[in-house]
């Protein structure tokens, strides 16, 4: 539309203005406000026996959660887009159910399947208030993502490739890994990185099972609520510069990704 | 695995068999499982007891100001999402490839981050001396927050496919720029619109870690639905969160129906 240079400006303003006071400012602010009593006590504040132990929970949560659902979400979308079967649009509406639901549902889901009295309650180790309910409830928020991320892909390269390579006698262990992979690729890491981020950031299905035990079940995003709480304002901002570095980490991933994908 | 994928060979076996299989199993156990358990155990207590705690003057308040500010956050995200994105499509200006990567920064950054973030700039401790803390303004601006990247991804697409054309002729015919918008681009838009503004309502509805630091949680002004539930599943009352849970997740169902009628609906109304 061509509009005229006054309206121009005055949408970009309005639009500009509107990212900056609900984005950019509060994050500055609280990069401003991490830092200001220097780099060391912000170290100091990230290196306690508390926080390494929650970085290396995260760290370790999102290692086993990514990993099955990126196994999961290349299967499934296999499965969507090349199988023929009924039920494709349950099985579709299944996918999307974890961005519908609270994640504080999730949580409680896992309390009464895993839980004190629940239908797996007896299980020879503990699930809730441990770190595989947390395991649980994190591959349960990230499931969409790779699925979500692969599937038009797929859509859209067809399968003849996959096709000529089985006439040829490739068969479909070799058509996967020299054919489709190669294709998907940079579905699969885009997806993995949103995954990734989901993983690490999640809070409120983890924050019902984890029961947060300083030191043993608590994660990161933990950390920062069980600092505020305590009036430790300043450490809850070190935790969460920290997390928003990884976050501007992922959004770089993303942009780096985004053109490749579209390229394929 | 690798017997059974070279087994299930191209000619013989459907495709995307083994797939199908271990999705069914993966999300029957990941995520049937444990949903079917809240529905189920909503009632263990009975109906009445499951009735009595939906219908507690407490949940209902929770649930309808959960359905008013998600309402609310739905309206003004249709609007400021098509405006973003109409700026970042049709406007140039330096910088513009940063602040459209910027748009997913809520989907990156963890929850409880994103309040504390908000809580910083527009709480006790605000160097500007705005304090919204603990408000219905505040749960409002954490769902804004949150819900921000939906619409204009959604229409950002739509708009750089627009073939621009039928504006340049509207515009020679002698309509103006609000002209054109209304009756050329809008209507265009509405379909991108309407599922943005659908997924950002359903994540609205359940949204928990940014709100839990503003809110205060001041039952009958600040209480939202999924704190009310985190509530009660601390007091110990597992069952009757699993009652309220159900009526949230009947919303979001209804929620994600609509999506998918609306894709549709947009589908047959494409140019």
């Amino acid at each position: 539309m061509t509009v005229d240079r006054r309206w121009r400006i005055t949408l970009r303003t309005v639009a500009l203005g509107y990212l900056a006071l609900l984005l950019v400012i509060p994050i500055g602010l609280v990069f401003y406000r991490t830092f200001e009593h220097g780099v060391m006590a912000v170290w100091d504040s990230v290196t306690t026996p508390a926080a390494i132990s929650a970085f290396w929970l995260t760290i370790t949560v999102t290692l086993i959660a990514v990993p099955l659902n990126t196994i999961f979400g290349v299967l499934c979308a296999l499965a969507l887009a090349r199988g023929r079967f009924r039920g494709k649009p349950i099985l579709n509406a299944i996918i999307d159910l974890p961005f519908a639901i609270s994640p504080v549902v999730i949580g409680l889901a896992l309390v009464l399947v895993y839980g004190r009295g629940g239908w797996l309650g007896d299980l020879p180790f503990q699930v809730i208030f441990a770190v595989p309910g947390i395991v649980l409830a994190t591959i349960f928020v990230s499931v969409p993502f790779v699925v979500r991320e692969v599937t038009p892909v797929l859509m859209e390269i067809g399968d003849e490739q996959e096709q000529a390579a089985s006439t040829l006698g490739a068969n479909r262990w070799q058509t996967f890994w020299r054919i489709t992979l190669p294709a998907i690729r940079w579905g699969v890491a885009y997806g993995i990185v949103l995954s990734v981020a989901r993983c690490i950031g999640e809070f409120g299905a983890v924050s019902v099972v984890s029961g947060k035990i300083s030191g043993e079940t608590e994660t990161l995003t933990l950390l920062v609520e069980e600092r505020f709480q305590n009036f430790d304002l300043a450490g809850a901002y070190a935790a969460s510069a920290l997390l928003a570095l990884i976050a501007l980490g992922t959004l770089l991933a993303m942009t780096k990704i985004n053109p490749r994908r579209d390229d394929e | 695995m690798t017997t059974a994928a070279l087994t299930l060979r191209r000619p013989g076996g459907r495709p995307g068999a083994l797939g199908l299989g271990i999705s069914t199993l993966w999300l029957s156990f990941i995520v049937l499982l444990p949903l079917a358990a809240v529905v189920v155990r909503s009632t263990d207590g009975g109906w009445d007891a499951f009735w009595d705690v939906v219908t507690s003057r407490q949940s209902i308040a929770a649930l309808r100001f959960t359905l008013e500010v998600s309402l609310a956050c739905t309206v003004i995200n249709a609007v400021s999402g098509t405006l973003i994105a109409w700026v970042l499509v049709r406007d140039r200006f330096r910088g513009k490839s940063i602040v459209n990567a910027l748009i997913d920064l809520p989907f990156a950054l963890p929850t409880i981050v994103a309040g504390l973030t908000l809580l910083a700039l527009y709480g006790p401790t605000s160097p500007v001396g705005i304090n919204v803390a603990f408000t219905q303004a505040a749960v409002l601006m954490a769902l804004l927050f949150v819900t921000l990247p939906f619409v204009i991804r959604s229409v950002q697409p739509v708009l750089i496919e627009l073939d621009k054309e039928m504006e340049e002729a509207a515009l020679s015919l002698g309509a103006g720029n609000r002209t054109v918008f209304l009756r050329v681009i809008l209507p265009n838009l509405v379909p991108a619109i309407l599922s943005g503004a659908a997924l950002a309502f359903a994540r609205a509805v359940g949204e928990f870690g940014s709100i839990i630091l503003l809110s205060g949680n001041i039952p009958f002004k600040t209480q939202v639905a999924s704190v009310f539930i985190f509530k009660q599943i601390e007091s110990d009352n597992p069952i009757g969160a699993a009652a309220i849970s159900v009526v949230l997740m009947a919303i979001s169902l209804i929620v994600l129906i609509g999506i998918r009628g609306l894709g549709r609906w947009g589908a047959r109304h494409d140019r």
